[in-house]
């Protein structure tokens, strides 16, 4: 149990270090042009993908930096994204408010799964998630919760208009406004990511992944820590979930089911298990793959990402991040 | 009461379902000390191999055992191929592999075969048993009672079978006596193919053939692996039994629940037994040694 994610060497490089401005500041200026640039699809992807690299990102924070497994990611992400279709279809509250609350709700449904779920080491927990992301689909479509759900049919959410102010000046789309906005929230959740990790917090989390008795006999209440980081890591997917509700306009449970969780899984292992911006990276992978691999072969998709998986494992256990990384130093090197 | 006595032999009968997946489980389990997810999704690949031969004319009992065959090979192939290079890598790595070979199995099947749902044949006389229980449930008891028999008797009667017990128990001194390790866990994993198999064979004339019928079925067999404690072969099939005849009488005198929320119980049974006997029924502790 000592070492479940080979990658301690670069946690402590990361450890107090400083936001690399310059690397940041034009992927920000790049992001932000990209939905005036390219069309109303490419922009509503793009919207598609931070969302996912924002569930990624909880994940990661889960599993990358903590050394908790969680199967069942999904169950949050559907957490989220009914509780935001539900206070907008029934209560009519707006949608803005909504996405912060889906995340707290998260927050609370994950710390409290995360409590019992402490007992439970590494394989077990990913055993006890794995049938709470299976469950969930059925729950959701259960006759006894159908009156606030709506059971198999699933709710519809609407979005309130562009603000008339930036329609007017800037001639912005829906489409358009809603990148920016996840975009914002994007970059809102990384900069708290980065900071959480980069903390005394975030030391303790690493510590109890790399040796957790060792940690525990340094005086980091090993249960607190881990039962917070279950409840950070559901916040991250249920934020991300309450905006996907708003995004798509829809929640039905047929989109919440077990396949979510591998998808988030995938992104998660292929960007890079110990890389905060590899989870962008994981986004754009299992949301353009598909289209790729459907050109292939329909139907096929999920194949192809089970051998990347494999390869990834067997090839760069780092992820994409890592293979970055790596190809940084050489190039060093050879300067 | 007879309903009650309908839900008890239906609850057995689907319990040894879950007995056979809960025994495949551990011995994978105790081979390599993961949980294999993605038992269920090669139980379903095997059942489409055995579908696709029967579609093809081979008589039904001849299909049957050609899948087992056909299934031990995979088995022992995946292990050699991709859990040998990955012997002492991380919980994380068995974990991606896993959710891996999900991927590949639930997809190829579908690729193969289209999604569409399928009738699966059944060897046995339909009709029914006093009016209690489908003579299909009571074929597949005796096929799986058979099969663990068989499992039983291989482990506790022949060489290789104590063989693969040694490995399992301490690979070290195993390796020392002349035991070939590495190919008792191949060998480990080709069985445990090959029971999953029959389990998806003998289900799939109750639940439909689709790529996505084991994932509950599965959940049920993790159920009963660790309410009978995932350490122990005859804990885990005495679990398949209990869990089997707890779901049906839960879905039936509890109304709340009917069939509809039937892997929240699942779901609930593992959380619970994990959290208040974490070794399960009759599992031993295992203590870490830092």
């Amino acid at each position: 149990m000592a070492t479940d994610v080979e990658t301690r060497l670069d946690s402590r490089l990361t450890v107090g270090e400083k936001i690399p401005v310059k690397l940041v500041i034009p992927v920000i200026v790049i992001g932000a042009i990209i939905p005036f640039v390219l069309g109303g699809y490419a922009t509503f992807q793009g919207t598609l993908i931070m969302i996912y690299a924002i569930a990624i990102l909880g994940l990661n924070l889960l599993t990358g930096f903590n050394g908790q497994f969680s199967l069942g990611h999904s169950a949050f992400y559907a957490i989220g994204a009914y509780t935001a279709a539900i206070l907008v279809y029934h209560l009519d509250w707006p949608v803005y408010v909504t996405i912060p609350i889906g995340g707290v709700v998260c927050f609370f449904a994950g710390f409290l799964f995360g409590l019992p779920a402490l007992r439970l080491e590494g394989l077990y927990l990913a055993l006890a998630t794995f049938a709470l992301g299976v469950a969930v689909p059925q729950i959701l479509k259960s006759s006894h919760l159908e009156g606030l759900t709506g059971g198999v049919q699933g709710l519809d959410v609407f979005r309130p208009d562009v603000p008339a102010f930036l329609v007017d000046n800037f001639g912005l789309t829906m489409d358009q406004w809603w990148y920016l906005i996840v975009f914002v929230v994007m970059l809102l959740m990384f900069w708290v990511a980065w900071n959480l990790i980069n903390s005394r917090t975030g030391r303790a989390m690493m510590a109890i992944r790399d040796n957790p008795i060792a940690a525990r006999s340094m005086g980091v209440n090993a249960s607190l820590y881990k039962s917070l980081t279950f409840g950070v890591s559901a916040f991250y997917t249920g934020i991300a979930g309450a905006m996907a509700a708003i995004i798509i306009e829809f929640v039905a449970p047929d989109s919440f089911t077990f396949q979510l969780s591998i998808l988030l899984f995938i992104g998660m292992v292929v960007g890079g298990t110990t890389s905060i911006w590899g989870a962008v990276f994981g986004g754009m992978f299992i949301l353009l793959i598909p289209n790729f691999a459907e050109e292939i072969s329909t139907g096929l998709s999920y194949a192809i990402f089970g051998v990347i998986l494999i390869l990834v494992i067997y090839v760069m256990p780092s992820g994409f991040a890592g293979l970055v990384n790596l190809l940084r130093a050489r190039i060093k090197k050879i300067m | 009461m007879d309903l009650f006595l309908q839900q008890i032999l239906t609850g057995i009968a689907n319990g040894a379902i879950y007995a056979c997946l809960a025994l495949a489980v551990v011995m994978i389990y105790q081979a390599i000390d993961h949980f294999n997810f993605a038992q269920g999704e090669m139980a379903m690949f095997s059942t489409y191999i055995c579908w696709a031969m029967i579609a093809g004319g081979v008589p039904y009992w001849l299909a049957f055992f050609a899948t087992i065959v056909v299934s031990f090979v995979g088995g022992l192939a995946i292990e050699r191929i991709i859990f040998k290079p990955l012997h002492n890598a991380p919980v994380l790595s068995h974990v991606v592999v896993f959710i891996g070979l999900i991927a590949i199995f639930n997809s190829s099947a579908g690729a193969i075969w289209d999604h569409n749902i399928k009738t699966f044949p059944s060897p046995f006389p339909s009709g029914s048993f006093g009016g209690l229980i489908g003579l299909h449930e009571v074929g597949m008891f005796f096929v799986t009672l058979i099969l663990l028999l068989g499992i039983f008797c291989f482990f506790r009667f022949t060489r290789v079978g104590m063989a693969m017990q040694a490995a399992a128990a301490n690979p070290d001194s195993a390796e020392l006596v002349g035991i070939r390790v590495g190919w008792m866990l191949a060998l480990g994993w080709g069985l445990a193919a090959a029971i999953g198999a029959v389990a998806g064979m003998m289900i799939a004339p109750i639940v439909f053939l689709d790529p996505n019928m084991m994932l509950g079925i599965l959940l049920y067999g993790f159920a009963a692996a660790i309410v009978g404690g995932i350490t122990s072969p005859g804990g885990a099939v005495a679990g398949g039994f209990l869990v089997g005849i707890i779901e049906n009488l839960v879905g039936t005198y509890i109304p709340a629940i009917g069939s509809e929320l039937k892997l929240t119980v699942a779901l609930v049974l593992i959380v619970t037994v994990l959290l208040f006997k974490p070794n399960g029924l009759f599992g031993k502790t295992i203590v870490t040694r830092v």
